[in-house]
């Protein structure tokens, strides 16, 4: 039983991390119609901007995770521009192709950048996890999981309660007539992929110095992006915060209870199942045909 | 006039190793021709039945992985009590088995998978290519999972002429390869020339039409996804006995892109298509090792090179260059009739 809830505990707190994966990726799937094979690479960005900031320019631990966060957006919004703006209006393949190219050329530019030797990050939070009753927690990943809700609360308001995230959401029910009303597309589009960017770079950023920072540690964070996602439904918000609590908590219960081998293939086997048995994700009310 | 130049073309293939002495070469030209064929397998689904697999190095995985398991013989425990074993069994056997079981799993996969489309096809097929490559890794008692399964026997087979001959050395196996490569070739060139590559086109281009008119679209799907499994398993498996060493590796998604760049380049739904990306994406990592460029400086250009096409060449350059050659016909046809 103690252990049960030291699993719990630790798949929520690794569920917030998930949870931002997740939600990138699903907003910019819903609003702009592309799968992202980039988003991987932004969190590798993130986690590397953080050894970066961290131990190469001794930043502060704080700054360099905002700073990080601010990088990811910018990248990300080059990305768009450069790569998607022409692309609008192609069909998903092609944007998919286009997206697997630049996935190819970050993954293996991260690769000559920082070589493949894995790198750690220092964090400023004392080694003595917290300790609640039978369970206990390192301080570093509670500070993980409030950041993360906090920018889902910050994703949540900007969506429901500003002008961009209006512009955004009638994007996404209806591209051409939001472009009528006069929304500007192309703008919406830009900030979405950079909002996308910056909670992947985020996640990278937190996780991080929990983990270590490897060039092909995107592959699996875009994996598991992809699954959160089909899990929660594409193109839901709510889905998607769900869906990487749930995947975080399948994640844990299988590595212990099942095989710690095959940790990283439950969230396929997880989309495999999903797809089969409900296609429509758990959240979504749209049909399934990309 | 055509047919002449196809058959000299064919001859000068299959004399390369009796006049090109360079043995290295030749490595680069068989590893290029199993390439070539899981890359024609792609197309299949690709650019014919316009399903984009990205867990296609999953059947070619599998199928290195049956022929060797076959070959090598194996035993495991299914339950603690219950052994599965199989003594060594000739490399041929080996091979179909890795037809029978790449095509169970195209059928499968494609059974499973084309209940859904575009983004959510792709997802699955990547995500079975990924737990695939997890089993291999993990099922040591199988696979020998990092370890690697090594000493895998060559090819040995019964030739008229010949007798048993084994396909230890690097001309065999490269006639072997183009040999099989040719019946790959024809295959898929009777498949897309068919009633059901006919089919499969109409799917890609108007499903509800294709639907409307009484085309099976499952049906025709899954008959496209296991006749490309089951090349690219052959393409696993030949590669398994000619390189003579399998790990998880195979897996990796790197090969899969290798396949999609080179159908994506050489152009999707065309017979050469596949033929030409491949023969560009298998000389040029030479070419780029020559000039001493490291390998993440080659992959950075691949993954640019692949977004040049699809923005400049969104086609392919078979097409490209078919369009080129016509225009040019047509122009100089305008000039003759004026003169």
């Amino acid at each position: 039983m103690d252990q049960l809830l030291q699993h719990g505990l630790n798949a929520l707190m690794l569920g917030g991390t998930y949870a931002l994966l997740g939600i990138g990726l699903t907003l910019i799937f819903g609003i702009m119609r592309v799968v992202n094979f980039t988003h991987g690479e932004l969190y590798a960005f993130g986690a590397y901007m953080m050894y970066a900031l961290v131990m190469l320019s001794g930043a502060n631990f704080f700054v360099a995770l905002v700073l990080a966060i601010t990088l990811g957006a910018i990248l990300g919004a080059a990305l768009e521009f450069v790569l998607l703006r022409r692309l609008r209006g192609a069909d998903i393949d092609t944007t998919m192709l286009v997206m697997i190219g630049a996935w190819i050329a970050l993954q293996n530019a991260e690769q000559l950048a920082w070589t493949g030797v894995a790198k750690s990050i220092n964090n400023p939070f004392p080694a003595a996890p917290l300790v609640i009753g039978v369970v206990s927690v390192s301080w570093n990943r509670v500070f993980v999981f409030v950041v993360a809700l906090a920018l889902i609360a910050a994703t949540y308001g900007l969506i429901n309660h500003t002008r961009l995230g209006k512009g955004m959401r009638a994007t996404f029910q209806d591209r051409d007539t939001a472009a009528l009303m006069g929304i500007q597309i192309g703008r919406i589009h830009t900030a979405t992929f950079a909002l996308g960017s910056a909670l992947a770079a985020a996640a990278g950023a937190l996780l991080g110095p929990v983990f270590v920072a490897y060039p092909s540690m995107g592959d699996l964070a875009a994996a598991k992006a992809f699954a959160i996602v089909i899990l929660g439904g594409l193109g839901s918000i709510p889905g998607a915060t769900v869906g990487g609590f749930i995947l975080a908590l399948v994640e844990e219960l299988g590595a212990s209870y099942i095989s710690s081998g095959y940790r990283d293939a439950m969230g396929f086997l997880l989309i495999m199942l999903i797809l089969v048995f409900k296609p429509t994700g758990l959240f979504a009310q749209k049909e399934r045909i990309g | 006039m055509k047919g002449l130049a196809t058959t000299l073309w064919v001859l000068f293939l299959f004399s390369l190793p009796l006049w090109m002495g360079n043995q290295y070469l030749l490595h680069v030209f068989v590893v290029t021709g199993i390439f070539i064929i899981a890359a024609m397998s792609l197309n299949l689904l690709l650019g014919y039945a316009g399903q984009l697999s990205l867990g296609h190095v999953a059947f070619f995985g599998i199928g290195a992985y049956a022929s060797t398991l076959v070959s090598l013989g194996f035993s495991v425990h299914i339950t603690p009590g219950t052994v599965l074993a199989m003594t060594p069994k000739p490399v041929w056997c080996g091979m179909l088995a890795a037809v029978v079981a790449a095509g169970a799993c195209g059928w499968f996969i494609g059974r499973l998978a084309f209940k859904v489309r575009g983004a959510y096809f792709v997802i699955v097929s990547i995500s079975f290519a990924e737990v695939v490559r997890l089993v291999a890794l993990n099922w040591v008692e199988l696979t020998q999972g990092p370890m690697a399964l090594n000493n895998i026997p060559p090819l040995t087979l019964w030739l008229p002429g010949l007798g048993e001959h084994v396909f230890w050395k690097k001309p065999a196996n490269y006639w072997l390869v183009l040999s099989i490569a040719i019946i790959s070739y024809l295959i898929v060139r009777r498949l897309v020339r068919s009633r059901a590559g006919r089919a499969m086109v109409a799917l890609r281009e108007n499903e509800p039409l294709a639907t409307s008119v009484g085309i099976d679209v499952t049906r025709y799907l899954v008959l496209a996804t296991v006749v490309s499994a089951a090349m690219a398993g052959v393409a696993g498996a030949l590669y398994a006995h000619y390189i003579r060493i399998v790990d998880p590796d195979v897996f990796l998604f790197i090969y899969t892109v290798t396949m999609v760049i080179m159908v994506v380049t050489g152009g999707k739904g065309t017979l050469a298509g596949p033929v030409v990306g491949g023969i560009i994406f298998g000389l040029l990592p030479e070419v780029l090792r020559a000039a001493a460029i490291p390998p993440e400086a080659q992959w950075i250009a691949y993954g640019m090179l692949m977004v040049m096409v699809v923005f400049f060449l969104p086609q392919g350059i078979v097409p490209a260059l078919r369009h080129w050659w016509q225009r040019r016909q047509t122009s100089a046809a305008i000039v003759k009739a004026a003169s």
